[in-house]
């Protein structure tokens, strides 16, 4: 059971370490003349102006809220894909209540116009 | 990598017995050879994405009537590595108010996902670096780092392409996600497996050809436009819209971690590409590959070259769609396919049909579904065509 | 082994919640959760709870923060240390609030002493197989409950999203 993961265990440190080199090397190898005018911002010819992280609009986060909501219902979903020959004819019924109940709320989303992004 | 198991049977079992006769304790033996195969996986990686580069530049060359790199090396061949060595000796610029930490991390994180993603991958029988329990959504979960990491950049390089950027790759990103694992369900269901190999072997009837694409093409055109869209692929790649917003969230990256970035984007379609060779087209199986597993590599590798040469050849092909159309393709098109395609499947599976005819149930239904989404499409956007126009009032695109 | 990975993770997750909470910039603290959510879902994985520790990354990691992240980023992420009413008030409730999750935790932990650092129960009891049986079978009313929540939780961000936008003329177009 473990020895199944040890593989990936010892991956994941190995790809922080390259990950790691990867992100110091950079600043070590290169030539180092910084200077105001190369640090700017590039916008494309025009004098920088303000702080770039200014508000957003609210439709970004109206994406964030759905996806995190259909990702539970797919997280849900898939043990229940895993088991599906083994669950009774039960086991579709409940699947179906649960997607019904979430497809009203599709629906209404889908209404209400979440989904136009203008 | 567990190299006992590997094909390259006597190589694994002479390393396996130097170990042993080093006389290490068992743990140690297997960290060992996991380090090994790790690092083989790294390896292998790397080079990889060398060659990509290489044969996306000359693929789309060739498709827009250029000729593509073809000054260093035989054919070009050496471009990438020449590329890569002039992106060494840049300077690395940090522009002026950049979040540091996150500014840092984003490039590191990005080739870090692509890296661990590799490793459910099965290349052949045996070799994968681990087969775990619940590869489909450990996939998932790494994915969800790569979007993170292009979030980071975005917001920390206090430009405003880049945050423009960063906001459309993660609003792209987690929309697709939706249909792509929606996509990816549907052989689960199947096969009744989440491990990436089990998904493979369940495709072995009819000689090494009984794969999912045959009897669930609808799921496989799904995955695949979904993947497009998460590998940020033209017809989506509007976080790079070179004429929009420059170069989207790495606009401020310079030098090696610019080259970081670029590197996680191939790596990234390879890895789609070898999702959907593994999901939908059998991974290593093949014809006679239980007499000769060596030929199980082969067939994979050469399968996934086809997907990324078609992903290759869509993006050289293929304009930019706008934001708001890709949002409502894959909202309003995809997902509520996809959702049908998994209640048919489900009720399909447990009708318990014999085998031949649940084949070709299947495979009507997943037609069905797919013309009926396509008409109903084209009816909706028909009517959206040629209804009546107001006055002149031009629409404010949002960011 | 085992005992040295958790601490090593757990001693990383507490090093993500104090950065969550020290941070005078909203967006690291985003990130100091990110760090935190990660390591609890190693622990999960020491656990051998693959599935839990998967979902673990795919739902707060993966999403969560991005919604955190996004939110600080709607209201503006450069508007400094929240300030708002007295600090006192507000770092009276903080520490009682604090004090009062801590005795919870204590009490819940001292209920299942002694406990061990490798899991109890069937070695394969936090598979996908095993917890979609008990999902699917013993809990199923939980589960059924878990789309209604997913049902208020779309009409409630549709809601809250729709209020800020100004520009929308026709709600049903």
């Amino acid at each position: 059971m473990m020895i199944d993961y040890l593989p990936l265990l010892i991956l994941f440190v190995v790809a922080a370490v390259f990950a790691a080199i990867a992100i110091i090397m950079p600043s070590l190898i290169g030539p180092k003349n910084p200077n105001k005018m190369k640090q700017e911002p590039i916008e494309s010819g025009m004098i920088p102006f303000t702080d770039a992280r200014q508000r957003f609009p609210v439709q970004y986060y109206m994406v964030a809220v759905l996806f995190i909501l259909f990702d539970i219902e797919v997280v849900f979903m898939y043990p229940w894909a895993v088991l599906l020959n083994k669950l009774k004819v039960f086991g579709l019924i409940e699947m179906g209540f649960f997607l019904l109940i979430l497809l009203i709320g599709y629906v209404y989303v889908w209404r209400k116009g979440a989904f136009e992004w203008d | 990598m567990d190299l006992s198991s590997i094909d390259l049977r006597a190589i694994g079992a002479w390393f396996h017995g130097l170990l042993i006769s080093s006389g290490m304790s068992q743990t140690g033996i297997h960290v060992i050879e996991a380090l090994v195969g790790a690092l083989l996986l790294l390896i292998f990686g790397l080079t990889l994405v060398i060659f990509l580069i290489w044969l996306e530049r000359k693929l789309a060359g060739r498709i827009q009537d250029r000729l593509g790199p073809n000054r260093v090396g035989p054919y070009g061949l050496l471009q990438t590595v020449a590329d890569a060595l002039k992106l060494l000796t840049k300077e690395d610029v940090t522009p002026l108010d950049a979040d540091r930490v996150p500014y840092n991390l984003a490039p590191g994180l990005a080739v870090f996902h692509v890296i661990m993603a590799l490793a459910v991958i099965p290349f052949s029988n045996r070799v994968i670096g681990a087969d775990i329990n619940v590869g489909v959504l450990y996939l998932m979960a790494v994915g969800a780092i790569g979007s993170m990491a292009a979030l980071m950049a975005g917001w920390a390089s206090n430009n405003k392409y880049a945050l423009i950027g960063g906001f459309r790759v993660v609003a792209q990103l987690l929309s697709y996600e939706i249909p792509l694992v929606l996509a990816m369900i549907i052989p689960v269901m199947v096969s009744g497996t989440m491990r990436m190999n089990g998904l493979a072997v369940a495709q072995g009837s009819i000689f090494g050809f009984g794969w999912f694409v045959w009897t669930l093409p609808l799921a496989f055109l799904i995955f695949f436009v979904a993947s497009l869209a998460e590998g940020e692929r033209a017809p989506f790649d509007l976080l790079e819209a070179e004429s929009e917003i420059v170069a989207g969230y790495n606009i401020e990256y310079s030098g090696m971690k610019f080259a970081w970035f670029f590197l996680a984007f191939f790596m990234n379609s390879w890895v789609l590409a070898a999702i959907g060779t593994t999901i939908f087209f059998g991974g290593w199986q093949g014809p006679f590959v239980d007499q000769l597993p060596a030929l199980g590599v082969i067939y994979f590798l050469g399968k996934t070259m086809i997907l990324f040469f078609v992903q290759a050849w869509v993006r050289a092909t293929f304009p930019r769609l706008r934001i708001d159309q890709m949002m409502s393709f894959c909202w309003k098109f995809l997902v509520p396919m996809a959702l049908v395609l998994f209640a048919a499947v489900a009720i399909i599976l447990k009708l318990n049909l014999p085998q031949p005819l649940e084949a070709i149930t299947l495979l009507v239904a997943n037609v069905a579904i797919l013309l009926t989404g396509v008409t109903l499409l084209g009816r909706t956007q028909r009517k959206a065509l040629y209804a009546p126009k107001r006055a002149f009032t031009p629409t404010i695109p949002r960011l | 082994m085992t005992l040295i990975l958790f601490a090593f993770l757990a001693l990383i997750a507490l090093a993500g919640g104090l950065g969550v909470v020290l941070s005078r910039n909203p967006v690291h603290s985003a990130l100091s959760l990110l760090l935190n959510f990660a390591s609890i879902a190693v622990i999960y994985f020491l656990l051998h709870a693959q599935f839990l520790g998967v979902v673990q990354v795919i739902v707060y990691a993966g999403a969560i923060v991005v919604l955190f992240l996004f939110v600080v980023m709607l209201i503006g992420g450069n508007i400094g240390p929240y300030r708002h009413g007295s600090r006192t008030v507000t770092s009276v409730i903080a520490v009682g609030l604090a004090a009062a999750f801590l005795a919870l935790v204590v009490w819940s932990v001292v209920q299942v002493l002694p406990m061990s650092a490798t899991p109890v129960g069937a070695p394969d009891a936090g598979s996908v197989q095993a917890v979609g049986m008990a999902l699917y079978t013993d809990y199923l009313v939980p589960f059924e409950l878990a789309s209604l929540l997913l049902l208020v939780g779309m009409l409630g961000g549709v809601v809250l999203a729709r209020r800020y936008q100004p520009f929308a003329e026709d709600e049903t177009q």
